[in-house]
């Protein structure tokens, strides 16, 4: 039966797997959600522009742009325990390219409570092994937010600098930050610092020695050391050598504090794994806990290593008009028995692509 | 293989040239004909002519790992990818220009023709002016003399083009020049190559200077 699965089917399939062999739940939701949610919270989403619908009772709801917010609105903060969830569901955004609303189907997990080094080392692991289960050949790249945060917050304090040397950071623009670090009039030993700091990227024992060689402060350095202990745990298993470590994943720092991950598979242009880590959110949305998780843009994948079959039916069956409904019974349901697909047409369509012909 | 976009036209030869110093060379990109591929398989290097404007595209998709167009195209069409270095290349600015006699009558909303609706909505919004954009693709310079606009946001280059139409620059919003752009997920898969690459190119930056 599986040979009938998309691949992106196929895939969705495996992670759900893995999620369960972790005791990840899964996570079914309704495809609307109250207007209100996002609208709090708009700078969370990836894109501002959301559908939306009045209900029968008044009340203006919205097709979901996004799962996190869902299932942080319904998790529980008790300490010491953990909500761990997994979920396969459509997303409604405005695609970057064409500027229109498009469906994208994400698979992912959230860990929401109270977390620590083993549930960021496991849900990075389970990226990596997300990752796994669609390609060998992936990346899986590692950031910290407050790394970042730091060493922003140890050069200047002027918000519109951070603001424009993040996006530099994002683009590893070294260029630009030295005219941003001009026009602000920043000390040229830290506009090298920032320069440098770009350049610092790939594996992660090498990563972190640069770091450990910045003397910055010691926010920075209790960052470095939550890295250095998430190497150490990564380092103990497969696949060690596809991870990277890499500043250039920047996201929202009002949601994210803490570690970012984006994962890429070779021969798809885009990232397919977003996730990280976002206390700030979670106390925005006056929820006492932390949380940690990603998603997988599954849609990104149904071209990847996909042959498109040769043929759209194996055996044509074409029938003359009147012939008895039995006998045309008989010769479908014996191909079908011998697991071959069948068309049965009183003649041949244009465009269908067949192996065989048997005409009665 | 790395896919190398460039633009088609006088910046995109000069590109290829620095490519070429580089150890990039693929002599058939020379020859006069209309091909738009040329590959040297030796050198590991694939280059393709595209439209300006559309490099960032070929670039963002994933059909070139690298590319070089004009900072002007990554600040409208603002694609996804990674933005290595300055070619120093290239080199013009992005201005506010209006006919000789022109004031700004700031109680009314200020008419902008131009081709960079992006770049100018951003502009005039950090001012807090009010604008009203007209989109136009070719000829700007003739809009605040026809008054269609007030003024136009386009790029400078040595303004002659402006003084033959009576008009001049009011304000400079930003220096444009070119580019070297990555795809950011062959940039994961293809590390080595293209940092070879940005470092070779950012050493020929460093002798033209």
């Amino acid at each position: 039966m599986i040979k009938y699965l998309k691949n992106e089917e196929k895939i969705v399939l495996s992670l759900r797997s893995l999620y369960t062999n972790y005791g990840y739940l899964p996570y079914k939701m309704n495809k609307f959600e109250e207007y209100d949610l996002y609208a709090r919270n708009k700078d969370f989403l990836v894109s501002d522009s959301i559908i939306t619908f009045t209900d029968t009772n008044g009340k203006l709801l919205a097709l979901k742009p996004d799962v996190t917010l869902s299932i942080i609105k319904n998790a529980t903060d008790n300490k010491g325990v953990k909500n761990k969830m997994y979920y396969s569901e459509n997303v409604y955004r405005i695609s970057g390219g064409t500027r229109e609303y498009k469906e994208i189907m994400q698979t992912g997990l959230e860990c929401i409570g109270d977390i620590d080094l083993y549930d960021t080392y496991e849900v990075i692991t389970l990226a990596k092994k997300s990752l796994e289960a669609i390609s060998s050949d992936y990346v899986l790249e590692i950031s910290h937010m407050g790394i970042i945060s730091a060493l922003l917050n140890s050069i200047s304090e002027n918000e519109d600098f951070c603001k424009e040397v993040l996006e530099c950071v994002g683009k590893k623009s070294a260029h630009e930050i030295k005219a941003i670090s001009q026009k602000y009039d920043i000390d040229s030993k830290d506009a090298k610092l920032l320069c440098d700091f770009v350049s610092i990227y790939g594996e992660p024992t090498e990563v972190i020695s640069k770091l450990e060689k910045m003397d910055i402060s010691e926010e920075f350095s209790k960052c470095t050391n939550e890295l250095k202990q998430i190497a150490f745990l990564l380092s103990c298993e497969a696949g060690y050598d596809k991870i990277r470590f890499d500043f250039s994943i920047v996201n929202d720092m009002n949601y994210y504090n803490s570690i970012v991950i984006n994962g890429y598979i070779n021969g798809v242009c885009e990232c397919v794994l977003f996730g990280g880590r976002y206390d700030n959110l979670l106390y925005k949305m006056g929820k006492k806990c932390q949380g940690i998780g990603f998603a997988i843009y599954t849609d990104l994948l149904a071209s990847l290593n996909e042959k498109t079959s040769e043929y759209d039916v194996d055996t044509l069956v074409v029938y003359k008009e009147g012939t008895d409904a039995s006998q045309i019974k008989n010769t479908v349901e014996g191909l079908a028995k011998e697991g071959k697909s069948v068309s049965a047409q009183k003649c041949i369509p244009p465009k269908l692509r067949y192996r065989e012909i048997i005409e009665i | 293989m790395i896919n190398v976009a460039l633009p088609k036209g006088r910046l995109g030869e000069k590109v290829y040239k620095m490519f070429a110093l580089c150890g990039y060379e693929c002599p058939s990109i020379l020859e006069n004909n209309r091909k738009l591929i040329f590959e040297n398989e030796e050198k590991g290097v694939r280059y393709f002519w595209v439209k300006p404007s559309d490099v960032s595209i070929y670039v963002e998709r994933g059909a070139a790992d690298i590319g070089v167009c004009g900072k002007d195209i990554l600040l409208e069409y603002e694609p996804d990818v990674y933005e290595l270095l300055d070619l120093n290349i290239g080199k013009c600015r992005m201005a506010v220009a209006g006919k000789k006699d022109f004031y700004d009558d700031h109680t009314k909303t200020l008419r902008v023709a131009t081709k960079f609706v992006n770049i100018a909505k951003k502009y005039y919004q950090s001012k807090c002016r009010d604008i009203d954009i007209i989109k136009l693709n070719g000829s700007i310079e003739i809009a605040p003399i026809l008054s269609l606009s007030d003024v136009i946001v386009d790029i400078v280059e040595t303004g002659t083009t402006l003084k033959e139409n009576d008009l001049e620059v009011k304000e400079e919003i930003i220096p444009i020049s070119a580019r070297l752009i990555a795809n950011k997920s062959s940039f994961k898969f293809k590390t080595q190559e293209i940092e070879k690459i940005s470092e070779f190119l950012a050493e020929q930056v460093k002798n033209n200077d």
